[in-house]
C-alpha cells in the first residue's frame, strides 16, 4: 500500500465497533462487541498519523507504547503489535475491553481535536485476541529460580500482574484467593456481556504455564493471616491486592426489603455463580422477569447490573442518579450501550425511603428530584434536593451500585499495617511499600475503587519493588 | 478438593461429616464456619463446624438436607469429596466463665451449639444443654454432650422423647424451679430462638443466637447476609454469627430468608416450614 499523508489518513472515518443487535442482545449474555476484523483493524491503524511526540502515550496510566503498536497494526504485524502493549500492559484483552479509553488515550490522541480520536482500545483488543486466537498467550522466558517466595493476596487485575512480573524474575509466587474462582471484580464483577470469562481463564492458565500457584478458597486474615504467611509458611515478601470489596448502603429505611441487593450481591450471583443459568446452576437471584428494577448509581457497577437486570427479563430496567448524564462516571461506551437495549435514564432524583410489603417485599421507591448546585470537593457540581418533589417509583427490585468501601479483614488481622480512615492501606507511592516490612500493596485497596489499569498498573510497580526488596536493594 | 472421610446419618435428613481439611482444623475455634461447594455448578452453603480433630487433620459438620443443595450434599458418603471448603469464618464464640451455661439446640442447631457448649465447659461453666428435636429419632447428640455438659435435657414435640414439649418450656422449668442461669445460647430455626429470647429477656439472663442469614461470599463482600442488631444493619459472616438474642430483628432475619423461597421451591421448603410452624404456633400462643 502507498503511504498515505496525515491528511488521508485523518480522512478515514473512525472504524465502528461491530457489535450484536441491541433488542438481541439485551436478552442474552453473550459479549456485545464482536471485534475488529483484520480489515477493520488495519484501516483503523492508518488513521493514526506517528505523532513525533505521541499524546496518548501520556495519556495511558501504564505509559503502553501505543504509536509503535498501531505502527505494527497498520503493517499487519498484529503479533508483533500484541508484544509491544505487553511490555507495559500485561492484560491487553481485558483492558481493550474496559478501560475507559475516552477519558485516558484516546482524550489525549490529538486526531480528536478537529475529529474523532484513534479507537487505540479496540486495537489494543484486537491485537490481544488475534494472539489469543491464533498462537496463545505467548509468554515470556522465565529467569532462573532465585529461591525466594512471594505471596499474593488477592487475584484481581493487581495480583495478577504482580504475580505475573514476580514469576518471570524467577521468584516462586503462590496467589492466594478467597473466592474459588480466579479474577478478582473480572470474574464476580463485570458481566460476560462485556468480559467474556473465558478471556480471564486464559490470562490465569498462561500464568499457571510460567509457574505461578494458585490457592483458591483462602481467606487470608482468617485462613492464613500475614504474619503467618512470612513466620511459618516462609514467604519472603506478601503482596496485597484484595481490592475495596465492601459494598456501600445508602443508610435509608427500608433498605433491608427483600428484592433490595447491592450490586455486589447482584452481581455476583449472576456472574460468578451464574444464576442467569438458574436452575441448570443452583444459585438463585430475584426473579424480575416482567418486573420493574431500579439501579441506584452512575458507574460502570450500576450499567453492569442494570444491563443485567434487563437481559434476565425485567419489563423495566433505570438508573436512578442524583447528579446528571455528564457526571456518571461510567464509561461513555456502556451508557450508549444501555440506552441502545432499553435502559431508562432517571438522571437528578436520589432515593429516600424504599417501600415494602408486609412480608417485606420491595414495591416501590420514594424518590426526589434533585439540581445542580455550586461545585464540591470532586468538581462535579452538587445535587441538592428539590423541595416538594417527592414521588414514588414502583418497582420489585433495587440495586444499589453506589461504591465499595475497604473490606476490614486484613486491617483487623494485621496490626502493624497502617491504613487510613477510608481504611485504604498506606503505601510510598513509588514502590508500593507499606508500613510493615516485605509487605507491599496495590490496586483499589490502596486508591479506593478505581480501575483495571490503575490496579494492574500497581502491581506491576509493586512487583518490581518487591524484586529490588528480594534482592537486597529494597 | 476435599475428602470425606465419615459420612453417617444422625438422623433423618441429618448426617455427619468429617472432611480432610488440616488448615482449618487447626484454625478454627468454636462458632465459626465454613462454605462449601459440591460441584462446579454448586451454591456456597454455609455450616458451622461443629468439631475438629488437628490429629486427624479433620474438621465435622452437620447438615440437614432442606434444600436442593444441603439433601445433595447429604448423599455424599465416606471417600467422596467436596468441591470447595473455606474457612473459618466468622468471629469465634465469645467464652468466658459466666457460671450457670445453658446451650440450646433445636433440630440441627445442637449440631451449631455443640463446639460452643464444649467451649463454655472447658471455659469453668456449669453447662446444661437442651436438646430438642420433632421426635425421637430428629434428637441428635445427645451422646456428644453428655460428654461435656454437667446436665442434659431433651425435648421433643410430640413427647416421644424427654420432655413432652418445646425447648422454651424446659427451659421455663429450669428457671421456675428456681436454677440460677447466667447465661443461655440458644441455636436453632428462627422462631425458636426468637421464642428463647422472649423467655430470657424477662429474666435479665444474657442471651446469645446464631443468625442463619442467606449468604455468598462469607467474607462481607456483597452484603446479602445482611441483618438488623439493636438497630444496626450488620452483615453476619463476618460481625457474627452469634449476636445478643435480645438485640436481634428476628422477623426482619425470617422474612429475608424467605427471599429464594420461590425459586427454591422444591418438596425441600416444606421441611422447614413444618418445622418453623410449629414454633410459630408455639410463639404465637406465648405473645
Ligand atoms: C461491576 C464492576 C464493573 C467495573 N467496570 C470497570 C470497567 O469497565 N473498567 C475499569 O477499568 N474498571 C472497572 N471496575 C473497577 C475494577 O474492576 C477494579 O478497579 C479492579 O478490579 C481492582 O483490581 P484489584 O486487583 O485491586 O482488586 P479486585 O479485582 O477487587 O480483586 C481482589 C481479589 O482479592 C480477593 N480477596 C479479598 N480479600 C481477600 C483476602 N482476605 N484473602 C484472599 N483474597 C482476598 C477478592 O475475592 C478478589 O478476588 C469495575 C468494578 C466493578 C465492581
Ligand atoms: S496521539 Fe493518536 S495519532 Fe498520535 S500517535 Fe497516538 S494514537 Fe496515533
Ligand atoms: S455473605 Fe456476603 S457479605 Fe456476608
Amino acid at each position: 500500500m502507498a503511504e498515505l499523508s496525515n491528511k488521508e489518513r485523518m480522512k478515514i472515518p473512525r472504524q465502528p465497533m461491530p457489535e450484536q443487535n441491541p433488542f438481541e442482545r439485551n436478552r442474552n449474555f453473550l459479549e456485545v462487541n464482536l471485534g475488529f476484523t483484520e480489515e477493520l483493524a488495519r484501516l483503523e491503524a492508518e488513521r493514526c498519523i506517528q505523532c513525533p511526540k505521541p499524546k496518548c502515550v501520556e495519556g495511558c496510566p501504564v505509559g503502553v507504547q501505543i504509536k509503535d503498536f498501531i505502527k505494527l497494526v497498520a503493517e499487519g504485524d498484529y503479533l508483533g503489535a500484541a508484544a509491544k502493549i505487553k511490555e507495559d500492559n500485561v492484560l491487553p484483552a481485558v483492558c481493550g475491553r474496559v478501560c475507559p479509553q475516552e477519558q485516558q488515550c484516546e482524550a489525549a490522541c490529538v486526531t480528536g481535536v478537529k475529529g474523532e480520536p484513534v479507537a487505540i482500545g479496540r486495537l489494543e483488543r484486537f491485537v490481544a485476541d488475534y494472539e489469543r486466537a491464533t498462537v496463545g498467550i505467548r509468554t515470556v522466558e522465565v529467569k532462573p529460580p532465585t529461591g525466594k517466595k512471594v505471596a499474593i493476596i488477592g487475584s484481581g487485575p493487581s495480583g495478577l500482574s504482580c504475580a505475573g512480573e514476580l514469576v518471570q524474575k524467577g521468584h516462586s509466587v503462590t496467589v492466594f484467593e478467597a473466592l474459588h474462582e480466579l479474577g478478582g471484580v473480572l470474574v464476580y464483577g463485570i458481566p460476560e456481556f462485556r468480559l467474556p470469562k473465558e478471556i480471564v481463564r486464559a490470562e490465569v492458565e498462561a500464568l499457571e504455564k510460567l509457574g505461578v500457584e494458585f490457592r483458591t478458597n483462602s481467606v487470608i486474615g482468617f485462613t492464613d493471616t500475614i504474619d503467618e504467611l512470612m513466620t511459618v509458611e516462609g514467604y519472603d515478601a506478601v503482596f496485597i491486592g484484595v481490592g475495596a470489596g465492601l459494598p456501600y448502603f445508602m443508610n435509608i429505611p427500608g433498605e433491608n426489603h427483600n428484592g433490595v441487593y447491592s450490586a455486589n450481591e447482584f452481581l455476583t450471583r449472576v456472574n460468578l455463580m451464574k444464576a442467569y443459568k438458574f436452575p441448570e446452576y443452583d444459585t438463585p437471584v430475584f426473579d424480575v422477569r416482567g418486573k420493574n428494577v431500579a439501579v441506584f448509581g452512575g458507574g460502570n457497577t450500576a450499567m453492569d447490573a442494570v444491563r443485567t437486570a434487563k437481559r434476565l427479563g425485567a419489563a423495566t430496567a433505570s438508573i436512578v442518579y442524583r447528579r446528571s448524564e455528564v457526571e456518571m462516571p461510567a464509561r461513555v461506551e456502556e451508557v450508549h450501550h444501555a440506552k441502545a437495549e432499553g435502559i431508562q435514564f432517571v438522571m437528578l432524583t436520589n432515593p429516600l425511603e424504599f417501600l415494602g410489603d408486609d412480608a417485606g417485599w420491595l414495591h416501590g421507591v420514594k424518590l426526589q428530584k434533585m439540581e445542580l448546585g455550586e461545585p464540591d470537593a470532586s468538581g462535579r457540581r452538587r445535587p441538592v434536593p428539590v423541595e416538594g418533589s417527592e414521588y414514588v417509583m414502583p418497582i420489585d427490585m433495587a440495586v444499589i451500585a453506589i461504591g465499595n468501601g475497604s473490606n476490614p479483614i486484613i486491617q483487623k488481622t494485621t496490626p502493624e499495617l497502617q491504613f487510613n480512615k477510608w481504611g485504604n492501606i498506606i503505601v510510598e507511592p513509588e514502590t508500593m511499600k507499606t508500613s510493615k516490612k516485605g509487605v507491599f500493596a496495590g490496586g483499589d485497596i490502596v486508591t479506593g475503587g478505581a480501575t483495571v489499569i490503575l490496579a494492574m498498573g500497581a502491581g506491576r510497580k509493586a512487583a518490581r519493588a518487591i524484586d529490588d526488596f528480594l534482592l537486597g536493594e529494597g | 478438593m476435599f475428602r470425606i472421610v465419615k459420612a453417617e446419618f444422625l438422623a433423618p435428613e441429618i448426617k455427619r461429616f468429617e472432611i480432610l481439611a488440616p488448615k482449618i482444623a487447626a484454625k478454627r475455634k468454636a462458632g465459626q464456619f465454613v462454605i462449601v461447594r459440591i460441584s462446579a455448578k454448586g451454591e456456597r452453603i454455609p455450616l458451622t463446624i461443629a468439631d475438629s480433630s488437628i490429629d486427624r487433620g479433620t474438621i465435622t459438620i452437620i447438615v440437614q438436607g432442606i434444600g436442593k443443595t444441603t439433601k445433595e450434599i447429604n448423599t455424599l458418603q465416606t471417600d467422596d469429596f467436596f468441591l470447595d471448603v473455606v474457612g473459618p469464618l466468622g468471629l469465634p464464640s465469645h467464652i468466658e466463665k459466666f457460671g450457670t451455661a445453658v446451650s440450646i439446640g433445636g433440630g440441627v442447631g445442637t449440631a451449631i451449639a455443640f463446639p460452643t457448649a464444649k467451649a463454655l465447659k472447658d471455659a469453668g461453666n456449669h453447662t446444661i444443654s437442651i436438646i430438642g428435636g420433632k421426635t425421637k429419632e430428629h434428637v441428635i447428640l445427645e451422646d456428644e454432650m453428655n460428654e461435656i455438659c454437667d446436665e442434659v435435657y431433651v425435648t421433643t414435640d410430640d413427647g416421644s422423647y424427654g420432655y413432652h414439649g418445646f425447648v422454651t418450656g424446659q427451659l421455663q422449668e429450669l428457671i421456675d424451679s428456681g436454677r440460677k442461669i447466667d447465661f443461655v445460647l440458644a441455636i436453632g430455626p428462627i422462631p425458636m430462638m426468637n421464642a428463647v429470647a422472649e423467655v430470657t429477656r424477662k429474666y435479665g439472663i444474657k442471651t446469645v443466637v446464631s443468625l442463619n442469614p442467606v449468604m455468598v461470599d462469607g467474607t462481607g463482600m456483597c452484603g446479602g447476609c445482611r441483618a438488623v442488631v439493636g438497630g444496626k444493619t450488620v452483615f453476619v459472616c463476618v460481625d457474627g454469627p452469634e449476636f445478643d438474642a435480645h438485640e436481634v430483628d428476628f422477623r426482619l432475619l425470617m422474612k429475608r430468608n424467605n427471599t429464594y423461597r420461590n425459586e427454591e421451591h422444591d418438596a425441600l421448603e416444606r421441611h422447614i416450614c413444618s418445622l418453623d410452624k410449629m414454633y410459630a404456633e408455639a410463639l404465637k400462643e406465648e405473645i
